[in-house]
């Protein structure tokens, strides 16, 4: 490991030269299922020195005092009141993804401690995902594919049909970062765009997309033949799609969420799609994560479910360790904090 | 034709398997007398003289010489969809029928499925679908990535109306585009799609993140993706066939996925359609497989007919068709 010289502001460099050891950073595992992947491991080995939950249970006495920040990967490790009365010395929370929903602001804050989030890293690759999932429900693309491998199949009937993407109506749910981005996307397959959102777009955003703003979600839901939820998950989203919103929508149409599980009320979905109040949903989020195997929505045929990849590339997975790194290293030297998250309401 | 009696229209079956869909034979007998085979077959001496034209559907009924032969005065036959390598053109031009395809109805439809193939590989949709609705549910999160596609190449084999509408759709998706052609579009239209033209498609299968096949099938493109091709490709490329499964040599395909030479493949289109069940393409991982899906939505099944109807309509009256098919 080199560092950079004696007048930049990277934490690890000034650490290597005043002979200190590497900042602790507690994380949830390494590897296995949820944990910190191997293959990042070098990077983040180089800059810190990282201790899993496990170890730190077995050494608090000495840890607890080491550890100034928190790697939260997969929304783990958990962050409550005891953990953080722990920790005297934790300075920053670095979160990977955009959500922040899985952390209590409130009382990070009031132990001043700061926290970061990597918002737009993620923005292009949950776009993506959004656009995958309304394709593959639309077009059967799961079904299909189980027709095309299984055994049992002798011919494909020519009246098995989709629904067409081409010219269709999306309702966007949230244009933030990644609902405009949907946005960009379905415009290259002449669809009519709506959106609702908490503040309209700026005119020209709106051109540039063909979309239009509705201010009440109601209207949307009636018009569209594909609904995307993009929205933040907060007090005011939680349960934004129930029953009532359910059957506001036609009963050819499709559910997308790519936002978080507790946006929708998955016991009224349930109920909509056994009873064909809406054709199809794909959800790439739940509540939980993941869903307890005997539940209904496993069931369902007209159901695509995805296990919170949103994100989940190669390429976007290293930017977030870059990312989480880099807001590490400045809280640490206590210089300004990139992708800092200050307040709810600033999402 | 009798004065004030339709036009006789051949069609192989109404339902069923193959058959034309029921909801468009309301649409097709405002215009016409609608034959099927069977029928034709009960009677073909007194039928075989009335019928006028045929609408393929799904490449039926076959069109040989002997059903040529027992139709004096077919004037036309309208297929339902845009390829035509299942019709010998020279033979049914030789007994002076006109063909026509139905271009317009298909291409926003397949460029779809090409780009719905295109995400759910590079994403590992049914991989992880599987996972989630598993009984176990074992799996690792750093073993399920997939393929950033912003900012990836995309190699578009096949640059007529489909392969440019896939071009405009990828374009939103912040991808590179190159593409390789019989002959270069125009400037005007590769800046439109931010598109660079390989004249060698070696060129284009080093470069290409996903390769996608959206060429017709002739004597010249058959088993144009084979060993070399698929040894030029990256080992990190995804191939996508939305053209014909003859394109692809489809041995040298399994071997070169079950090897490593390339990362994965997605196939709308097989040689047959379905493929035998014991084939070893279907026990591969890293492949997705859907039933020939290119136009199969209500929409575009029913634009094909309308253009079928507007196709043979025009035949019957003597004027130009507007998708009529020449043989080369």
């Amino acid at each position: 490991f080199e560092t950079c010289g004696k007048d930049c502001s990277h934490q690890v460099c000034r650490m290597e030269l005043a002979g200190q050891e590497l900042p602790y950073v507690l994380v949830d595992s390494i590897g296995e299922r949820f944990g910190v992947y191997e293959d990042h491991l070098g990077f983040l080995k180089k800059r810190f020195h990282l201790i899993t939950m496990k170890e730190y249970l077995e050494n608090k006495t000495f840890l607890s005092k080491k550890i100034s920040a928190i790697y939260v990967w997969y929304h783990r490790p958990v962050i409550n009141e005891e953990l953080v009365q722990s920790l005297p010395n934790l300075k920053i929370v670095a979160s990977a993804g955009v959500g922040i929903d899985h952390l209590d602001l409130k009382l990070l804050s009031s132990y001043g401690v700061k926290v970061s989030n990597t918002p737009f890293v993620v923005s292009t690759d949950t776009a993506d995902m959004g656009m995958a999932l309304l394709l593959a429900s639309a077009r059967r693309l799961v079904e299909g594919h189980e027709m095309a491998v299984s055994p049992d199949t002798e011919y494909f009937p020519a009246d098995w049909l989709g629904v067409e993407v081409s010219g269709a109506t999306l309702g966007i749910l949230g244009m933030g970062t990644i609902g405009y981005k949907v946005a960009e996307r379905a415009k290259a397959f002449e669809m009519k765009i709506l959106y609702h959102n908490r503040n309209q777009r700026k005119k020209e955003e709106e051109s540039a997309v063909g979309a239009v703003y509705c201010k009440k979600i109601d209207y949307l839901l009636q018009q569209s033949d594909f609904v995307l939820l993009a929205v933040t998950l907060t007090p005011q989203t939680h349960k934004l799609i129930g029953k009532r919103e359910l059957e506001l929508m036609k009963p050819t149409a499709t559910l997308i969420n790519i936002s978080r599980g507790l946006v929708v009320d998955q016991d009224a979905l349930v109920e909509a799609l056994q009873n064909k109040v809406i054709k199809a949903a794909a959800l790439d989020v739940t509540y939980p994560e993941p869903l307890p195997r005997d539940h209904p929505l496993l069931k369902l045929k007209n159901v695509i479910i995805t296990p919170h990849i949103g994100s989940a590339t190669k390429k976007t997975r290293w930017v977030m360790v870059e990312e989480m790194t880099e807001s590490i290293e400045a809280g640490l030297a206590g210089l300004p904090i990139p992708r800092e998250v200050l307040e709810l309401k600033d999402m | 034709m009798e004065e004030g009696e339709l036009p006789w229209l051949l069609v192989d079956e109404i339902g069923g398997i193959r058959g034309i869909l029921h909801s468009h034979v309301p649409f097709l007998k405002k215009h016409f007398h609608l034959i099927t085979m069977k029928e034709f077959l009960e009677n073909r001496k007194d039928i075989g003289k009335k019928v006028q034209a045929i609408y393929l559907w799904w490449h039926k009924p076959v069109i040989n010489k002997e059903l040529l032969q027992s139709l004096p005065s077919l004037k036309v036959i309208a297929n339902s969809g845009v390829g035509m390598d299942h019709l010998d053109l020279k033979l049914v031009a030789s007994f002076g029928v006109k063909m026509a395809n139905a271009p317009r109805a298909v291409s926003s439809s397949t460029a779809d499925t090409g780009m719905a193939l295109l995400l759910a590989s590079a994403r590992r949709l049914v991989e992880v679908h599987n996972i989630s609705i598993s009984p176990s549910m074992k799996y690792c999160e750093a073993d399920i990535l997939g393929v950033k596609v912003a900012g990836a190449t995309l190699g578009i084999v096949g640059m007529g109306s489909i392969g440019y509408k896939i071009a405009l759709r990828a374009k939103a998706f912040e991808m590179n585009i190159l593409y390789h052609n019989r002959t270069q579009r125009k400037v005007q239209e590769e800046q439109a799609v931010g598109a660079t033209y390989c004249k060698k498609i070696d060129s284009l299968l080093q470069q290409a993140d996903f390769v996608m096949l959206v060429v017709s099938l002739t004597p010249q493109t058959h088993k144009l993706i084979g060993k070399r091709e698929l040894e030029l490709m990256k080992p990190t490329a995804t191939l996508i066939n939305i053209s014909r499964g003859a394109v692809v040599d489809q041995e040298a395909l399994l071997a070169a996925l079950q090897t490593g030479v390339i990362r994965a493949a997605a196939l709308d289109v097989t040689s047959p359609e379905p493929l035998p069940r014991d084939h070893s393409l279907l026990k591969l991982k890293n492949i997705i497989i859907t039933p020939h899906l290119g136009i199969k939505t209500d929409k575009a099944t029913y634009m094909i007919t309308e253009e079928a109807v507007e196709n043979i309509l025009a035949a019957l009256n003597g004027l130009p068709l507007p998708s009529e098919v020449l043989p080369s």
